[in-house]
């Protein structure tokens, strides 16, 4: 009795554990990246609108969100606080709740899109009338995932040089030895700029800025790590393994890059003691937005400022930034649409850039413009900002210079993967673990196999 | 009915014996009536644990034999993830790493948290100032931790290798040095020392006092004292802190995973730094394999079952519980 009462127990624990399992296994199953959504440009739409990631509360943000919702009319904004959490995101689409609007990095939306957790935008960008043709082509092609456009570029990113004035000239050098136009004589320049009190360093020479900035290197010498089709990884190739030795010899000839981290570190980088204002740093490409940061807290700080270059002389940035994506399941893809057009459009820009000027008119600082993916957008913000006198103006001429010569990758469905890879490649080269070409060898198998995968993954989805 | 037929009933009855199946329903009575209660009162953790703890193992367990990225459904792939894990040189990497800063991590924490206690011991009634300012280091974030290691062992200009200079000593890139890294840590992790600082405070203050004047009139010494007295009477307690920092340190994520790969730092890491949770972390959340992470899990699980059997076996020899033969 006793043992036919513990099969049935078995069986049922069994059943239990079977259905729950069913349940629990929540997944798109095949329905990810449909698109039931009507998108009309001109319809009155109403309803929920909850966005994940964004987290603006500036007033460039501010202003375009009040733009944004009275372009939605009757929709009932709710803006999750905070930076985007991935897991809260995956999690809210498994349980088959997604928000209705993403705001990510556009180095997410391939593995994303990949997996089915955003849908195509064809039809919001047909429906609501988005003029892609705006857009940067870089911008795009990096939300561009198998010929689909997955995301609506927002922000842009871009690298400018920037150097020490004082310190170039007390070596008799000019800007144009650290922007990356001959690398040889950016080594040689590294070794002019940089000073050390006992061999602990005390003036970083030349910082390439590693690992994050192998790929702008790399496009400097008119290569690149992934292919246009982000199919084929060429982590190993001539052009990848010549500017990781060229950035690993500049740090070795500083003590090692344990050493110039360690130095780089300890600057207060966001605040008067930053490296400029402390005659620490003798050149290394940053983000455009640091000018910014600059000229607030060291205004006088001796600086000097150009794009970065190719070893040809012209302009060159690797172009990074956010965009918006909508969800699969999201129960308002037509206010999400709309959303991510009125955000994204001239008007909204143009009420940013004017908050952002009247701000720092208040201030008594320059304006020193923003960065978008829409370069009509960048064009007219351009013609509102005002000048604080020099080196400033020379950063933000700079700035759009090179936000006009910009590359990117495209999306892939390994995007993660291959970016850790590579950076694994240029920590272990930069750890004094393996050599350029090994680690770069090893990296591109890696990279290569998480792309294979992640393509063959796609592929038997869409089939 | 009438009084005295009532008597008779009674006396009918006190006389009446139990059959021994009377006594056994009885008892099996009871004892249901006792399992109800019992699990009555266990309710609210009985289901925490099977909501929280029992489900979710039994999930992943299922999830480790498929291939699952969150958002589609999960596919049966068998032991693949097992068999990948077999030859993953990142994992063998991080396992490494782990069993490493495990390794020195536990004894180090274990003997400065003893002679710290045993200081204590002797503090008289400044004792219990210097025990709160052991413990509340403990309630830093290990976030913070993380963050704060960044500061204090900063190669450059960090308070420790300040500190050494007054000593002619050269500190090395504790948080840069790939050699450096895991020892920097493990020295960080001590931070939270002050936890097994008051258990083992707790136990030797629990140390009969008789016991050490017997030792005292046979000529122990303190040395002798110590090996005869101190510590099997606190080894308990002793053995309770190895099993558990064994197992934190097995799984040690929140600080590492903060310097070295978290927000802070999104593009440098160093491998040395890579333990076995952070690359599971990794697979699971940054690269979506949630079946290989599960597998990984699991792997990490095993693990740790051994270690402990292995430390309950041993224990049985060293530790010594009042009431033991």
């Amino acid at each position: 009795m006793y043992r036919r009462q513990a099969r049935a127990t078995g069986v049922a624990g069994a059943v239990i554990i079977a259905l729950a399992f069913s349940g629990c296994a929540v997944g798109t199953g095949g329905a990810a990246g449909s698109d039931e959504a009507d998108y009309d440009s001109e319809a009155e739409l109403g309803g929920e609108l909850s966005v994940m990631g964004f987290s603006g509360v500036d007033e460039v943000a501010t202003s375009r969100v009040e733009y944004a919702e009275a372009e939605l009319g009757d929709v009932d904004v709710k803006l999750i606080e905070g930076d985007l959490d991935i897991q809260q995101f995956l999690s809210a689409v498994a349980s088959g709740e997604p928000p209705e609007l993403l705001y990510a990095d556009r180095d997410q939306i391939g593995s994303l899109a990949a997996r089915g957790a955003i849908i195509p935008l064809e039809r919001c960008i047909d429906g609501e009338g988005i003029d892609m043709s705006e857009f940067r082509e870089s911008a795009v092609g990096q939300v561009t995932l198998d010929g689909e456009v997955y995301g609506i570029p927002e922000f842009n990113q871009v690298q400018v040089t920037m150097a020490n004035a004082d310190l170039l000239a007390a070596a008799g050098l000019s800007i144009d030895a650290v922007n990356g136009s001959d690398r040889n004589a950016m080594t040689q320049a590294n070794l002019a700029l940089m000073k050390s009190d006992g061999g602990s360093l005390s003036v970083i020479g030349v910082d390439p800025k590693m690992p994050e900035f192998l790929p702008l290197w790399v496009a400097g010498a008119d290569g690149s790590l992934l292919s246009d089709d982000g199919r084929t990884a060429m982590l190993d190739s001539q052009e990848a393994v010549d500017a990781l030795t060229w950035a690993v010899d500049l740090y070795d000839a500083q003590g090692g890059f344990s050493a110039v981290k360690a130095f780089r570190d300890s600057a207060d980088f966001f605040g008067e003691g930053n490296q400029f204002a402390t005659n620490a740093l003798g050149a290394m490409p940053m983000e455009q937005w640091y000018i910014n940061v600059l000229n607030e807290v060291s205004p006088d700080a001796p600086l000097a400022f150009d794009t970065v270059r190719t070893t040809a002389g012209e302009p060159i940035a690797f172009a990074g930034g956010s965009a918006w994506a909508i969800p699969s399941g999201t129960e308002n893809a037509a206010a999400a649409c709309r959303w991510a057009k009125a955000m994204t459009s001239l008007d909204a820009w143009q009420l940013a850039a004017e908050a952002r000027l009247a701000t720092r008119e208040g201030e008594g600082k320059p304006f020193t413009g923003i960065l978008t993916g829409n370069s009509v957008a960048d064009e007219q913000i351009r013609e509102m900002i005002t000048s604080g006198g020099e080196p400033w103006d020379a950063g933000v001429e700079a700035m759009y210079e090179a936000n006009d010569h910009t590359v990117s990758w495209p999306a892939s469905p390994a995007d993660a993967e291959f970016e850790q890879a590579m950076q694994d490649a240029v920590n272990s080269v930069l750890n004094g673990e393996a050599s350029p070409e090994e680690a770069l060898a090893d990296a591109q198998e890696t990279a290569q196999q998480a792309l294979d995968e992640g393509w063959e993954k796609l592929e038997s989805r869409e089939q | 009915m009438t009084g005295t037929e009532v008597r008779v009933d009674s006396a009918h009855i006190a006389r009446r014996t139990v059959t021994p199946e009377e006594r056994e329903r009885g008892r099996r009575r009871a004892s249901r009536r006792n399992l109800r209660s019992a699990l009555l009162f266990l309710s609210p953790w009985i289901v925490g644990f099977v909501v929280f703890t029992a489900w979710p193992m039994i999930y992943s367990a299922y999830l480790s034999l498929t291939d699952y990225d969150v958002i589609n459904i999960p596919e049966f792939v068998g032991l693949a993830n097992y068999a990948e894990m077999l030859n993953d040189p990142k994992l063998l990497l991080a396992l490494q790493n782990t069993v490493f800063f495990t390794a020195v991590q536990v004894p180090l924490y274990i003997i400065v948290s003893l002679v710290l206690a045993l200081l204590l011991d002797r503090a008289g009634r400044s004792s219990s100032f210097f025990r709160t300012v052991f413990f509340l280091p403990k309630m830093t974030p290990p976030v913070a931790v993380g963050v704060l290691f960044l500061l204090l062992f900063n190669g450059q200009n960090g308070l420790l290798n300040t500190v050494l200079g007054w000593f002619g000593i050269d500190g090395p890139a504790w948080t840069t040095d790939p050699a450096w890294v895991k020892p920097g840590l493990i020295l960080m992790s001590l931070w939270t020392i002050g936890a097994s600082v008051i258990i083992l405070l707790a136990a030797l203050r629990n140390v009969p006092e008789m016991l050490y004047e017997s030792a005292k009139l046979d000529g122990a010494g303190f040395w002798r004292t110590s090996m005869s007295v101190t510590l099997p009477m606190i080894s308990p307690a002793l053995f309770f802190i190895i099993i558990v920092n064994t197992i934190a340190g097995l799984q040690t994520f929140d600080e590492a995973y903060t310097a070295f790969f978290g927000a802070g730092n999104t593009t440098y890491s160093n491998d040395a730094a890579l333990f076995y949770v952070i690359y599971l972390f990794q697979q699971a959340f940054e690269f979506l394999h949630m079946g290989y992470a599960s597998a990984m899990a699991w792997g990490l699980f095993l693990v740790i079952m051994v270690i402990t059997a292995v430390q309950l076996i041993v224990s049985r020899r060293f530790v010594y519980y009042e009431g033991d033969r």
